[in-house]
């Protein structure tokens, strides 16, 4: 495993603040604080931030049957509704390993490449492409 | 070994000893080392076919080369000769559905492999092909180049040395400068190389580059970890091409081929054929696999596949 990605600077631990804090379980449009995360393409009707992150505990997330997990696990959280990937993720098809094709590797979590709250892949700058031969001297 | 082998290997040793008797009666038209030429040029020019030398005069051979290329780049190179691996043929998968045409991959080569940055040599082509037509070679474009990829409508397909299991482009070579190991890959020795060209033509994936010019390869840039097979600096007047990077996934402890490790999209994939616990083998098993121009009977194995 390589490091789980980094969370925004300064913002884990969550109870670091939430401790302070009431727990409201309404399904509302958060506008104090985390204001900047926005659920897209991602089944944003259906959902909203309690679905996966933990009320009692706020430094973990929470599977639909309850169990609570580390953010370094997160990809269980995923793979309950992503079943298919999941399951070509932990055989090396989907996703990216790194290290030894013949023994230790490293995994990268599916929040490597895909940001949870806005999963589409980001479009990239291309390298330049190759010279073409009439101008190779 | 097989007779036919022993038989190429009797033609291509009469060929070359022809070659230097006429030489030595001065109607060669090979270029003969300088008269003030060093005693390893000569060491050089004379040197045998890779696969007959013994032990020690492998040694003495990858020492001498160490010695000039860590003279040249200023720094302590290493030239290895690690054999193929035992029980292990490298099987190698793109996947379709998911590269984006990014080009890491082809940078990434160059990185490891020490190809020349001017003139430019990519042993991985990046094909831009449209959804609609699919798999359609005639009409890829390699020379696209719009602010970011991927761009709607189209898919991406990388194409490197397919490493071949009956590769057409070691079969035409005069001198047998260039063969298949055990492992799968596919390699030339640049010492014996005469740069004829003929695989070049016989490869019908373009997957060979000729050095027209000395490399230019600063030596700054220069990785300085090699194998002689492989991407050691090459000279002018050779052909070259992928290995699978077989400096890294030759070692005992195997690493990832290059552009394995610098694509962002997770789209490659390497391993043992002959593992059925492979990742490689996995993809073969489970999702839809294409090979190109499988019509041609080269047997390549480097597949393509689609994950979704
Ligand atoms: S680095 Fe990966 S995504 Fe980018 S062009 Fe190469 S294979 Fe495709
Ligand atoms: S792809 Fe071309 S260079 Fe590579 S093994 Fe096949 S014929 Fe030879």
């Amino acid at each position: 495993m390589v490091p789980p990605p980094p969370f925004t600077e300064g913002i884990f631990p969550c109870s670091e603040c939430h401790k302070e804090m009431r727990p409201n379980p309404t399904r509302r449009e958060l506008k104090d604080e985390h204001a900047d995360i926005q659920l897209k393409n991602h089944a944003e009707k259906e959902r909203w931030c309690l679905d996966c992150h933990d009320m009692k505990n706020r430094d973990k997330l929470r599977l639909v049957s309850g169990e609570q997990i580390d953010f370094t696990e997160s990809y269980r959280l995923c793979g309950q509704c992503h079943g298919d990937k999941y399951r070509d993720w932990r055989s090396g098809i989907h996703g990216k390993r790194t290290g030894q094709w013949n023994g230790k590797k490293q995994y990268l979590l599916c929040a490597h490449c895909h940001n949870p709250h806005n999963p589409r892949f980001k479009e990239l700058q291309p390298m330049p492409p190759p010279m073409r031969p009439e101008n190779i001297r | 070994m097989s007779d036919r082998e022993e038989h190429d290997e009797h033609v291509f040793r009469l060929t070359r000893r022809k070659a230097l008797k006429g030489l030595a009666l001065g109607i060669g038209t090979m270029v003969l080392p300088a008269k003030d030429a060093s005693a390893s040029v000569w060491d050089s020019f004379f040197q045998k076919n890779f696969r007959e030398l013994s032990r020690p005069e492998r040694q003495k051979i990858l020492a001498r080369l160490e010695k000039e290329y860590s003279a040249t780049y200023k720094k302590s190179v290493r030239v290895k000769d690690t054999p193929s691996p035992e029980g292990v043929l490298f099987g190698y998968g793109l996947d379709l559905s998911r590269c984006v045409g990014c080009r890491r991959c082809v940078y990434g080569c160059v990185t490891e492999n020490n190809q020349s940055r001017d003139p430019q040599v990519h042993w991985i082509k990046v094909l831009r092909l449209s959804k609609e037509r699919g798999v359609d070679l005639e009409h890829s474009e390699q020379y696209y180049n719009p602010a970011t990829v991927p761009q709607e409508g189209y898919f991406y397909m990388p194409v490197q040395c397919q490493q071949c299991e009956n590769p057409p482009c070691t079969k035409v070579c005069p001198v047998q400068a260039t063969w298949k190991e055990t492992d799968g890959i596919v390699v030339v020795d640049y010492n014996w190389c005469i740069g004829c060209r003929y695989c070049m033509a016989a490869c019908p994936y373009g997957a060979r580059h000729f050095n027209w010019k000395a490399p230019g390869l600063p030596a700054g840039e220069m990785n300085p970890e090699t194998h002689y097979l492989g991407n050691r600096p090459r000279p002018v007047g050779v052909v070259e091409k992928c290995t699978f990077c077989m400096q890294r996934t030759r070692e005992p402890d195997g690493k990832y081929p290059a552009c394995v490790e610098v694509c962002p999209v997770g789209a490659r994939k390497f391993g043992n054929l002959l593992d059925p616990t492979s990742e490689i083998r996995n993809v073969i098993e489970n999702k839809r696999v294409f090979i190109l121009k499988e019509d041609l009977n080269t047997q390549p194995k480097f597949y393509y596949f689609y994950s979704v």
